[in-house]
């Protein structure tokens, strides 16, 4: 067997950042295809001469606009995560990660509140089984990105502080929701 | 050692505890070599299912008159084809081959997030599980039993997510576990094509999902308005099934291809640039499949540059263009390939002025014949949107998906004969490989080819047809199904004898390999390399050789 010099260990290449990243391509993905088939119905019922938007329903713009406003706050908290785990300090990465949890959760509130006030069902015709259907993933995906926050806080308040990989790649994630959220918020609650 | 340790002297007490945890060991492995295997494992189980389901259809239509399944069977069965020739064929032998070869292509220890590729393995094979349990209970595409239709729909969701999951673990490992000194334009050829596999799968795959959550919903709930409950899953999903989606699943096939044509005629690669874009080029087929579209139709009319009066030079240009996109320039990409080989295969003198004899191995028979098939079955694809031809809604369509799944099937087990040594320590023999590549293609050719044929005479893709002369045409498909099983149950066969052999015959570099992997021992080790390599070039053992025989020629 030939035999080729060994060489020296190889350099850390963020591993999970790589990934985290490719997790977010593949979440845009998922909405972004289910935005495209969304448009694809709406733009089809209102060329037949139809309404979209069922009568009776009517679109809670206030929980809405909080929703998209609150994003950007989380994407600051996640980040400042980022920021004060390479200063070592420990005690602004606890706070700004329960921040960002805290925010995800007013964010799964909102849209629960939604829910209650559109006065639509998941059975009632097209309208409201594709909204459930589009809104209920990005409320999956909300409690993923609240699960990955846990995974994060615990693993620093264990004592793994120098693996800041992990803060990058939770950031990632809240920086792809937002934009995810950013589409959503537009196509459905905006030109309803 | 710690309390949660297992003894090894109570596993070992008896036969039945020393296989329980070897299995386990087996199924909780993260060493990517293992994942692979069961992935291929599985995959080329789920081949023979798929080719048996072949059998039955294509003898329902040797008699195009009569038929002895009802209607409702006949859909379930095509349901299971099309099933079983993607998500039972193609994506788990690619999958397989690229999560057990590629680190090792690297010279890396380990692929990158395994316990996320073997996720990948458990929801795709639960997925498959279930996807053939609903198909048989009357679900599936058009199927009658609703709670089938849904738990249809939830294992397609299943599958899709396990196939993203490999897709960020391939490309994860591409990206950050490359040996010191390995550029992006040092690594081998097949790793490279599981990267835009990889890449491919993240992108197609979260598309499919996004989808059968809507169908799941819409018909879960009952509403069944949006996406017409069971009768709209093929129309807002069928683009998985069909071309030129299915090109993406053979990537890694044509990598195999690609890989083997320097090692068998023993010369470098010149402009391995070529073929980088080659291979990116079948991965514009992934957006075909992010358009959510089963045909981009064109126009013909006679001659293609013919624009009759009043006709919108504008508009001819937009039906055109999709097609050209998503059905030509992957044939340009594997076109590149085939002038690769004519280039290597040239006959050349070494420098001490000795003709360079090829070798030729069984490996690289299997992946010289899958490359044909899929390169016909792409032919056959862009012919097949030409309007004028007529040939949709007949047998042709699917004559196109046999030839790339078949094919890309005949490339994974090129790629499983070449690097078994490294995976089972044992090397096939080439005797026995050689005439089984000609059966499988011979095989292919006749399951695919005759309904080429059949579909310019209009033969519907349906179970029934009124001309009794097209019956040849589907006793010569019979006949070519019936071959790849013989071909597919002799490949399962051969391996199985040489992984139960007792034998230790693992030779290390079997084949005057050129890249890293052939620097390690056969089988190749838990953690692959002893030392991790330092790589100075696209081919490094080459140079190895290349300086050892210029030093005792000297």
């Amino acid at each position: 067997m030939e035999s080729l010099p060994a060489g020296a260990a190889p350099a850390p290449r963020n591993q999970i950042v790589v990934g985290a990243t490719l997790g977010a391509v593949a979440m845009t993905m998922l909405t972004g295809a289910m935005l495209a088939i969304w448009a694809v119905k709406r733009s089809a019922t209102i060329e037949a001469g139809q309404n979209w938007l069922p009568s009776g329903v009517t679109i809670p713009e206030v929980p809405t606009n909080v929703m998209l406003i609150a994003f950007p706050a989380l994407c600051s908290f996640a980040q400042w995560a980022v920021w004060s785990s390479k200063r070592d300090d420990k005690a602004n990465t606890v706070f700004a990660l329960g921040s960002t949890a805290f925010v995800a959760l007013l964010i799964v509130n909102a849209q629960a509140f939604v829910y209650t006030q559109m006065n639509v069902g998941v059975s009632d015709g097209e309208y409201g089984s594709m909204f459930f259907a589009i809104t209920g993933t990005f409320l999956a995906l909300m409690v993923v990105g609240l699960l990955f926050t846990a995974v994060a806080a615990f693993r620093y308040l264990a004592g793994r502080t120098l693996d800041r990989q992990i803060l990058i790649a939770h950031a990632i994630f809240w920086y792809a929701m937002t934009a995810v959220y950013t589409a959503l918020w537009y196509l459905v609650y905006v030109t309803k | 050692m710690t309390t949660i340790d297992s003894n090894p002297d109570v596993v070992g007490d008896s036969a039945i505890g020393r296989v329980l945890a070897a299995n386990v060991d087996w199924l909780t492995s993260s060493d990517h070599k293992k994942i692979g295997r069961l992935f291929i494992g599985a995959g080329l189980l789920a081949m023979l299912g798929t080719v048996v389901v072949n059998l039955l259809i294509a003898f329902e239509r040797i008699d195009g008159a009569t038929a002895a399944l009802d209607s409702d069977s006949w859909t379930q069965l095509v349901g299971s084809q099309r099933i079983g020739l993607i998500f039972g064929i193609a994506l788990p032998l690619t999958a397989g081959l690229a999560i057990a070869v590629t680190p090792l292509q690297l010279g890396a220890r380990a692929l990158a997030f395994p316990r996320l590729a073997a996720s990948g393995l458990y929801l795709w094979l639960g997925g498959f599980v279930l996807s053939v349990f609903s198909l048989v209970n009357n679900g599936g595409f058009g199927g009658g039993d609703a709670n089938m239709v849904d738990l249809f729909l939830a294992s397609l969701g299943l599958m899709a997510l396990g196939f993203t999951a490999v897709g960020v673990s391939l490309v994860t490992s591409v990206l950050t576990t490359r040996a010191p000194g390995m550029t992006m334009r040092r690594v081998p050829f097949f790793a490279f094509s599981s990267f835009v596999y990889g890449l491919g799968l993240v992108l197609v795959m979260p598309v499919l999902f996004g989808a059968a959550i809507y169908l799941f919903v819409d018909h879960r709930s009952g509403a069944r308005e949006a996406f017409s409950g069971n009768q709209g899953i093929a129309t807002w999903i069928g683009w998985m099934f069909t071309q030129p989606t299915s090109f993406l699943f053979a990537i890694p096939a044509l990598g195999v291809f690609a890989e083997l044509l320097p090692t068998s005629f023993r010369k470098r690669t010149p402009m391995r640039g070529i073929v980088f874009a080659g291979l990116g080029l079948v991965g514009v087929s992934a957006l075909a499949a992010v358009t959510q579209q089963a045909r981009f139709d064109v126009p013909w009319r006679g001659s293609q540059l013919f624009i009759a009066d009043g006709e919108d030079f504008g508009s001819k240009l937009g039906d055109v263009a999709p097609w050209a996109l998503f059905h030509l320039l992957p044939i340009v990409g594997a076109g590149v390939l085939f002038l690769m080989m004519l280039f290597l295969a040239k006959p050349s003198k070494d420098e001490s002025g000795t003709t360079i004899k090829p070798n030729i191995t069984g490996g690289f028979v299997f992946a010289l014949f899958g490359f044909m098939m899929v390169l016909v079955g792409m032919h056959g694809s862009a012919i097949e949107p030409i309007t004028d031809l007529e040939l949709a809604g007949t047998v042709f369509g699917e004559a196109s998906l046999v030839y790339v799944t078949y094919g890309a099937a005949l490339g994974i087990l090129g790629g499983i004969a070449h690097w078994a040594p490294k995976l089972w320590g044992g090397t096939l023999d080439i005797k026995k490989l050689a005439p089984l590549a000609l059966l499988g293609v011979l095989g292919t050719v006749l399951a695919s080819f005759p309904h080429y044929i059949a579909g310019f005479l209009n033969q519907p893709g349906g179970l029934v047809y009124s001309d009794s002369d097209l019956a040849i045409w589907n006793i010569l498909v019979l006949v070519g199904h019936g071959l790849v099983l013989l071909t597919v149950l002799a490949f399962v066969g051969l391996l199985a004898q040489m992984a139960f052999s007792s034998s230790e015959d693992g030779v290390d570099d079997p084949f005057d390999g050129h890249t890293i992997e052939w620097a390690t021992t056969s089988p190749a080790p838990a953690g692959n390399f002893i030392d991790v390599p330092t790589v100075g070039s696209a081919e490094p053992l080459l140079d190895l050789k290349t300086a050892n025989d210029s030093g005792s020629a000297s």
